[in-house]
C-alpha cells in the first residue's frame, strides 16, 4: 500500500482556504485531470467513445459541461480537459485511455495544474488580474485567460460569483499570492 | 495663522477643520479644501520658485493644468516632488514643502540666475557648454545637475502599493461636468454599461465653481441629484479621482485612479493608485476646457492667476487670493469673475478689458480697450500698470489679478493617436478635428461648446449616437434649463506694450523673448520651437502656454495660428507616477516564479537559489562548516561520482507526443532519426531552427508505439512546444499528432552515481526488475514504487555516472525526495544542486545553453554527424550552408591549463600561443569552465577556430578585462570517463 504523503500545490497536507470580505478562495487539489484530444480522421468515433464513458456530450467551444462524476471543459480544437474527484477517480486517465483507445490521445494532467475556486464577489479580483472580462462570463462557460502573466483556465459556474481558476501547478504560490493580493485590494 | 482670505459659502465642510503644515508652519483648512485653496485661504501666495530663474511663483490655476504651485508633498519615504497643490486634497496632518531653492524660499541663493537672465535665454546651454570639451563631464554637468530639477526625491523605497487592472464598458465618459453627467445619465438610463471617470474628487466640473442654475435649481444641487441617480444604477461605475491619461488603440484608455492619495496613510493592502486599462466600445470625451492667460510683462508674480480659477476658489473653496483684486480679460467670461468675487465681498478694483466695446458692469470700474503692461510686488503682486486705449498709463493697487484670454478646449485625448485639432475662428481656439480615435466622440467644452446649455445638450446627443451605433436604443433626455451665456471673445494673446519679460510657459520659464529668439535663429516649426525653448516640456505640458506661444510664432512668421499648427499631444494627459506604471510588479513580484517539488525541502535546508526563466533552482545544499559555494558543490559532485546523488530536474520541459504519426513527426522535428526508436527506449536528440542553428537538445522516450515523452532544456521548454505546435498546425496539418506539456505534472529526479541502482531498488516495487540486464542504459518504462505509486523510470545520464531519472506525480515529489534521502543514508546519498550538475556536465563535455547560444550548429558542437542526411528535418538543409560548414569555423573543444594551478574563466577569448592580445588575433572564446574536483584542475569548453584539427595545440585563454592570460592545451571535451564505461555499469 502506498505510504507516501501527497502535498497540495500550496505545500499543505490539507487544502488551503482563505476568507475575505464577501469572497472565499479555496485550493482544490483533489481533482483528477486529463487532456482528451481527438485523433485526426477519427474525430466522430473518438467523441462518441469519450461521451459514452463520461455520460454527457463534450462541450462546444468555450463551454464547460458536467454530469455525474465527470466534468469537461473545452480546451482547444478537438481537445477537452476532463476532470473528476480524485478520491473516486484517481485513475481516470487510464480509464479514458481504455475508453478511447486509438481514437483519442489522453494525457494525464492531474498534477500539471493547481485549482483555486472563488466564491462570492469575484469581479474586483478579476478586474485586477486579467484583461479578459471574466466577471461577465456566463455560467457554464470556460476560457483561457492570462492572470498574473500565467495562462490559466477559468471556468464559470455562476456569473460574477463562482469560478474555478486553474493555473500551472509550479506557479501555484505566485498565482495564489496574486489572487489573495487582488482580493485584499478589491474587497 | 487665521484664514484671512476665507470667504463665505463654498463646498467645504466647515464642521471638519483640518490641520496641515507648509514649509514648517502650521495652518488650518477644511475638509473639501485642496492644499492650494487652504494656503490661499490662509493668505499664502508665495509657494515656490520657478525652474530656471528661481522667480517667486504662486497659485495660477485651480486644476490639473497648474504650472506653478508645485510642492513636495508628504515627508520621509512618501515624499512626492512636483505635486500640484491645486489637485492635492487636504487631509489631517498633511505636510508639504515648497521647492526649488537654495537657502530659504524667501531668500533663495539661486535667485541670482534672474539677474543673469539676459544670458540665460533659450539655447543658452547649447551655445555655452560646448567648450572646452573636457569641462563637460567634470564641471558643467555636475553644476547643471545640481541646479536642475524642481522637487527632491526622498531616495527611499516607496512604501506604498500600486496596482493595475482592467475594466470593460459599453461607454466610457471622460469628464463629469455638465456634458459628462448628461451623457452618463442618458446611457445609464438606457441600460448601457457606463464608466464615468473624472479627475476631480467631486463630479460636476465647472458646475461646482460657477454661480448658475440648472433645471431651476443651483447647479451644485442638480449635480448632486444626477450623481445620486447614477450611483443607484448597477450598470454605471462612477470613478472620481480618476484621470483618463491616454487614448490607445481599439477603444482602450488608460485611467489612473488615485485611490488613496487623499488619505494621510494608505490602508494596508489597498493601493495608493490604480492604473486601469479600460476597454470601451465607445467613449465620449467631456474633458472641458482650460483657460489661457493673456501674456504681459511681469505676469508671473504670485497673485496673477487665471480669472476662471480665481472665481473657482471663491465659489467652491470660499477662498480669495487677496481682498483687493483686479481682472484683465478679453472676453465676457472674465466679467463673471468680477461679479462672483464682488458677491462674496471681495473688492474688485478694476476690470481691464482689452475690448473697446466691453460691456459695462455695475459696481466696478471698467477700463475698456486697455491692457495690463506691468506688475509690481517682490514676493507677491502689489500693483498693476494699466495702459489705456489712448496710451495713458496708470498704476492700480491690487493683491491679485485674474486674467482671462479665452478658453482652450481640452482636445488632448482626441490627438493621442495622431489626430490634429482644427482651429475654430469663432472661439479662437483649437477644437477636435476629424481624425480622432475610432469610437470616440466629443461633447461640451472639449468640443468648443462653452455654454452650460450646449454642454448638456451635446452630452445627451453624443450618448444617444454612441449607443445607437452599438445597437442600444436610447432616448434623448429632457434637457434641464441652463445658462446659455455669451462668450464674446476678442483674441488677444500677448500685450505688445510694456517693459520686462512676459512669461509664456510659467513652469519652464519660457518668455515671449525666447520665442522671438527661436524665430530669429530659425527654429520656426512648432516642434523646433518646443525643443529649442523647452516650451510645454514641463510636467504641465504647457496647458496654459502653448496656444499663446503658437500665436506669437504665427505673428512673427506672418502665418495664421492654424498654419503654424500644434505640437503632438501624447499620453499621459497629466503626470503619472512611475509606481503606478509598475503596479505590483515590484521586487520579488516582478514576475511570477515557478517552484520545483523540492522547493520546500530546499528552503528548509537553506539552499541558495538561482533563476532559470521563472523557475527557482537550488544551487547547492550547504552542510555545517562549509563557507564557500565550491566546498558544497565539490562535495556534492564528488559524492555523485563516489556514492549516489539526487537532483531535482523537474524544470526540464516535458512534452507528451501522441498520435498515429507521432514517430514520423518527431523524425521531422529532431535532426537525428527517431522513426525507428524502439518502444521502451530513450534517445538523445537535437533540434535545429529553420536556419540550421541548433537551438535545443533533449531526450525522447518511446512509451508506446504511438506515444512519446520528450524532454527539452529548462530554458527552451516553451519555445520547443511552440515550435512543435507550429509545425503540427501549420507545416504538417495532415499528420495525426497531439501535443501537450506535462512539465510540472511530474516531479522528476536524477538519481546518479555508482550506488544509484541500489537506492532505486529500495523504492521501486519488487515486481520491477531494474538490473543492468533488464533495464540497460537508455531504457525507459513505467514502474510503481513505495507500495504502488505510479512512476516513469528512464535510464539516462547527464553526469556521466550510472544514472536514472525517475518521474512521479508532482504531489508526491516532496515525500519521495525525503524518502530517498532517508532510505539511502547508508549509501551516502546526498542531494546535489545546479553547481554540481554543471561541474559534472562540463567534465563530460555535455553542452547546455552556454554552448547552444543560438549561433552554434551541430557541426560546431561536434554533433554534425547526428544531422541525418537520410531524411528531411527542420534545419537540415540550411545547416549545410557554405558559411556554416567551413572546416576552419568554430568547433567545440576542451581546454586544460598547461600550468594546472592556473584557472580558465568562462567568457575569455582565445588567441594563439604567441599572438598579441588583439581583436585580429581572436581564435574563439570559452563557453563554460569549472575547476574539476575529480581532475584536480581547471577545465573549460570553448569554441575554437578549426578546433577539431588542433588537438594537443597550446593556445592562450585571455581576458583583458580581468587581466588573465593562461596557457592551455586543446583537448577533447570528454574530460572524464571518455569511454562512458561508468554510465553503462
Amino acid at each position: 500500500m502506498l505510504d507516501l504523503q501527497s502535498i497540495t500545490p500550496l505545500w499543505g497536507e490539507t487544502p488551503r482556504a482563505d476568507q475575505f470580505n464577501r469572497l472565499t478562495i479555496t485550493e482544490v487539489p483533489n481533482q483528477a485531470l486529463a487532456s482528451l484530444a481527438l485523433r485526426k480522421g477519427r474525430e466522430d468515433e473518438g467523441r462518441k467513445a469519450a461521451e459514452a464513458m463520461l455520460g454527457f456530450a463534450l462541450p462546444e467551444v468555450g463551454r464547460h459541461a458536467a454530469a455525474g462524476s465527470y466534468a469537461a471543459s473545452w480546451f482547444a480544437q478537438d481537445q477537452w480537459l476532463i476532470s473528476a474527484e480524485t478520491s473516486e477517480h484517481e485513475l481516470m486517465s487510464y480509464q479514458l485511455v481504455d475508453a478511447v483507445a486509438g481514437l483519442a490521445s489522453v494525457t494525464e494532467q492531474t498534477d500539471g495544474w493547481c485549482r483555486f475556486d472563488l466564491e462570492g464577489m469575484c469581479r474586483g479580483v478579476f478586474e485586477r488580474l486579467s484583461g479578459v472580462n471574466l466577471a461577465a462570463m456566463e455560467a457554464g462557460s470556460a476560457t483561457r485567460a492570462l492572470l498574473e502573466h500565467l495562462s490559466c483556465m477559468v471556468i464559470c459556474f455562476e456569473t460574477a460569483s463562482h469560478y474555478s481558476v486553474l493555473g500551472p501547478r509550479s506557479y501555484a504560490r505566485s498565482l495564489h499570492h496574486a489572487l489573495e493580493t487582488a482580493a485584499r485590494s478589491a474587497l | 495663522m487665521t484664514q484671512s482670505n476665507r470667504l463665505n459659502g463654498g463646498l467645504i465642510n466647515r464642521g471638519k477643520p483640518l490641520n496641515f503644515n507648509f514649509d514648517g508652519r502650521a495652518y488650518q483648512g477644511y475638509e473639501g479644501d485642496t492644499l492650494a485653496s487652504a494656503l490661499m485661504a490662509n493668505g499664502v501666495r508665495f509657494l515656490g520658485r520657478s525652474f530656471k530663474y528661481h522667480r517667486p511663483r504662486g497659485i495660477f490655476t485651480a486644476g490639473s493644468e497648474e504650472p506653478n504651485a508645485l510642492v513636495e508633498l508628504r515627508s520621509g519615504a512618501r515624499q512626492e516632488p512636483n505635486t500640484r497643490a491645486t489637485v492635492a486634497e487636504l487631509y489631517e496632518g498633511l505636510v508639504a514643502c515648497s521647492q526649488n531653492y537654495k537657502g530659504s524660499l524667501r531668500y533663495d541663493l539661486l535667485a541670482l540666475n534672474d539677474l543673469f537672465s539676459d544670458i540665460l535665454s533659450a539655447g543658452f546651454y547649447y551655445k555655452t557648454f560646448m567648450w572646452p570639451a573636457a569641462f563637460w563631464e567634470k564641471v558643467y554637468e555636475p553644476i547643471i545637475r545640481s541646479a536642475a530639477g524642481l522637487g527632491r526625491l526622498s531616495g527611499e523605497d516607496d512604501p506604498d502599493e500600486y496596482e493595475k487592472g482592467f475594466l470593460h464598458c459599453d461607454l466610457l465618459v471622460i469628464g463629469g461636468g455638465p456634458a459628462g453627467l448628461m451623457a452618463s445619465l442618458t446611457a445609464g438610463r438606457a441600460g448601457a454599461n457606463v464608466i464615468l471617470a473624472d479627475e476631480d474628487c467631486r463630479f460636476g466640473g465647472r458646475l461646482n465653481v460657477e454661480q448658475e442654475d440648472v433645471g431651476g435649481k443651483p447647479a451644485v444641487e442638480w449635480v448632486e441629484q444626477a450623481v445620486a441617480e447614477l450611483t443607484a444604477m448597477d450598470n454605471v461605475r462612477l470613478m472620481p479621482r480618476s484621470t483618463a491619461m491616454g487614448a490607445f488603440d481599439h477603444g482602450i484608455y488608460g485611467v489612473v485612479e488615485r485611490v488613496q492619495d487623499h488619505l494621510h496613510t494608505p490602508v494596508e493592502g489597498k493601493p495608493r493608485q490604480t492604473l486601469w486599462r479600460v476597454y470601451s466600445k465607445r467613449a465620449i470625451l467631456c474633458a472641458g476646457a482650460t483657460e489661457r492667460p493673456i501674456v504681459f510683462p511681469d505676469n508671473d508674480r504670485p497673485g496673477v492667476m487665471l480669472a476662471g480659477s480665481m472665481r473657482a476658489y471663491a465659489n467652491r473653496w470660499a477662498a480669495t487670493p487677496a481682498r483687493m483684486v483686479a481682472v484683465f480679460t478679453n472676453n465676457d467670461d472674465g466679467h463673471r469673475t468680477a461679479v462672483d468675487l464682488m458677491a462674496k465681498g471681495v473688492d474688485v478694483t478694476v476690470i481691464v478689458d482689452a475690448r473697446l466695446d466691453a460691456p459695462t458692469l455695475t459696481g466696478v470700474r471698467l477700463i475698456s480697450g486697455a491692457h495690463v503692461i506691468g506688475t509690481k510686488g517682490r514676493h507677491g503682486l502689489s500693483s498693476i500698470r494699466v495702459r489705456q486705449a489712448d496710451g495713458r498709463e496708470e498704476t492700480l493697487a491690487c493683491g491679485a489679478l485674474g486674467v482671462s484670454g479665452g478658453w482652450n478646449p481640452n482636445v488632448h485625448l482626441t490627438c493621442h493617436q495622431g489626430g490634429r485639432p482644427v482651429w475654430n475662428e469663432s472661439i479662437a481656439a483649437f477644437v477636435p478635428g476629424q481624425n480622432i480615435p475610432v469610437g470616440m466622440s466629443v461633447a461640451g467644452a472639449a468640443k468648443g461648446l462653452f455654454s452650460t446649455e450646449d454642454a448638456l445638450r451635446s452630452g445627451a446627443e453624443e450618448a444617444v449616437a454612441a449607443l445607437e451605433s452599438l445597437g442600444i436604443a436610447a432616448s434623448a433626455l429632457k434637457l434641464p434649463r441652463a445658462v446659455n451665456s455669451a462668450y464674446n471673445l476678442q483674441p488677444l494673446y500677448h500685450v505688445p506694450h510694456g517693459k520686462g519679460r512676459a512669461w509664456l510657459d510659467l513652469q519652464n520659464d519660457v518668455t515671449v523673448k525666447d520665442v522671438k529668439l527661436a524665430h530669429q535663429e530659425n527654429y520656426r516649426s512648432v516642434e523646433h520651437l518646443k525643443r529649442y525653448t523647452t516650451l510645454g516640456m514641463g510636467t504641465d505640458q504647457g496647458k496654459t502656454a502653448n496656444v499663446n506661444a503658437l500665436a506669437i510664432m504665427a505673428e512673427l512668421t506672418g502665418k495664421s495660428i492654424p498654419e503654424t499648427g500644434t505640437t503632438i499631444f501624447r499620453p499621459p494627459y497629466t503626470p503619472v507616477v512611475l509606481g503606478t506604471i509598475g503596479g505590483r510588479t515590484v521586487g520579488k513580484h516582478f514576475h511570477p516564479t515557478r517552484e520545483t517539488p523540492t522547493d520546500k525541502w530546499a528552503r528548509e535546508h537553506n539552499a541558495p537559489f538561482d533563476t532559470a526563466g521563472d523557475w527557482m533552482r537550488a544551487r547547492w545544499f550547504p552542510q555545517p562548516g562549509e563557507t564557500h559555494w565550491r566546498q558544497s558543490a565539490d562535495r556534492e559532485a564528488c559524492n555523485v561520482r563516489k556514492n549516489v546523488g539526487i537532483c531535482d530536474v523537474t524544470t526540464l520541459g516535458k512534452i507528451d507526443v501522441q498520435g498515429a504519426d507521432a514517430a514520423s513527426f518527431l523524425n521531422r522535428v529532431y535532426a537525428n532519426g527517431f522513426a525507428k526508436l524502439a518502444v521502451g527506449k530513450v534517445r538523445y536528440g537535437i533540434m535545429l531552427r529553420e536556419d540550421g542553428a541548433c537551438y535545443d537538445d533533449g531526450t525522447a522516450a518511446r512509451l508506446a508505439e504511438e506515444h512519446f515523452v520528450i524532454t527539452t532544456t529548462t530554458a527552451n521548454a516553451g519555445a520547443v512546444l511552440r515550435n512543435m505546435e507550429f509545425a503540427r498546425q501549420c507545416l504538417w496539418p495532415d499528420m495525426d499528432v497531439q501535443l501537450i506539456s506535462t512539465t510540472e505534472a511530474w516531479a522528476q529526479y536524477a538519481i546518479a552515481g555508482p550506488k544509484s541502482r541500489e537506492l532505486l531498488q529500495r523504492i521501486v516495487d519488487s515486481e520491477f526488475d531494474i538490473s543492468n540486464e533488464a533495464f540497460p542504459f537508455m531504457a525507459c518504462d513505467s514502474v510503481t514504487l513505495c507500495g504502488g505509486l505510479r512512476a516513469r523510470l528512464f535510464r539516462i545520464s547527464f553526469s556521466g555516472e550510472l544514472a536514472y531519472e525517475l518521474a512521479v506525480p508532482t504531489r508526491y515529489g516532496d515525500a519521495l525526495w525525503r524518502r530517498m534521502l532517508e532510505l539511502g543514508q547508508d549509501l551516502g546519498v546526498a542531494p546535489y544542486g545546479l553547481e554540481a550538475l554543471d561541474i559534472m556536465r562540463i567534465e563530460k563535455g555535455h553542452p547546455t545553453g552556454r554552448e547552444l547560444d543560438g549561433r552554434a550548429t551541430a557541426l560546431m558542437l561536434g554533433m554534425g554527424r547526428m544531422v541525418s542526411r537520410k531524411k528531411d528535418s527542420i534545419g537540415s538543409t540550411l545547416d549545410q550552408r557554405e558559411g556554416l560548414t567551413d572546416p576552419n569555423g568554430l568547433r567545440l573543444v576542451g581546454l586544460k591549463p598547461v600550468n594546472q594551478s592556473e584557472v580558465i574563466t568562462a567568457g575569455s577569448q582565445l588567441v594563439n600561443e604567441t599572438a598579441p592580445v588583439h581583436i585580429d588575433s581572436e581564435q574563439g572564446h570559452v563557453t563554460s569552465a569549472c575547476i574539476s574536483p575529480h581532475l584536480g584542475h581547471s577545465i573549460g569548453m570553448a569554441f575554437l577556430k578549426g578546433g577539431d584539427q588542433r588537438m594537443g595545440e597550446i593556445i592562450r585563454v585571455v581576458d583583458p578585462v580581468r587581466g588573465t592570460d593562461v596557457k592551455v592545451q586543446v583537448i577533447s571535451t570528454h574530460f572524464f570517463d571518455p569511454e562512458g564505461g561508468r554510465l553503462r555499469a
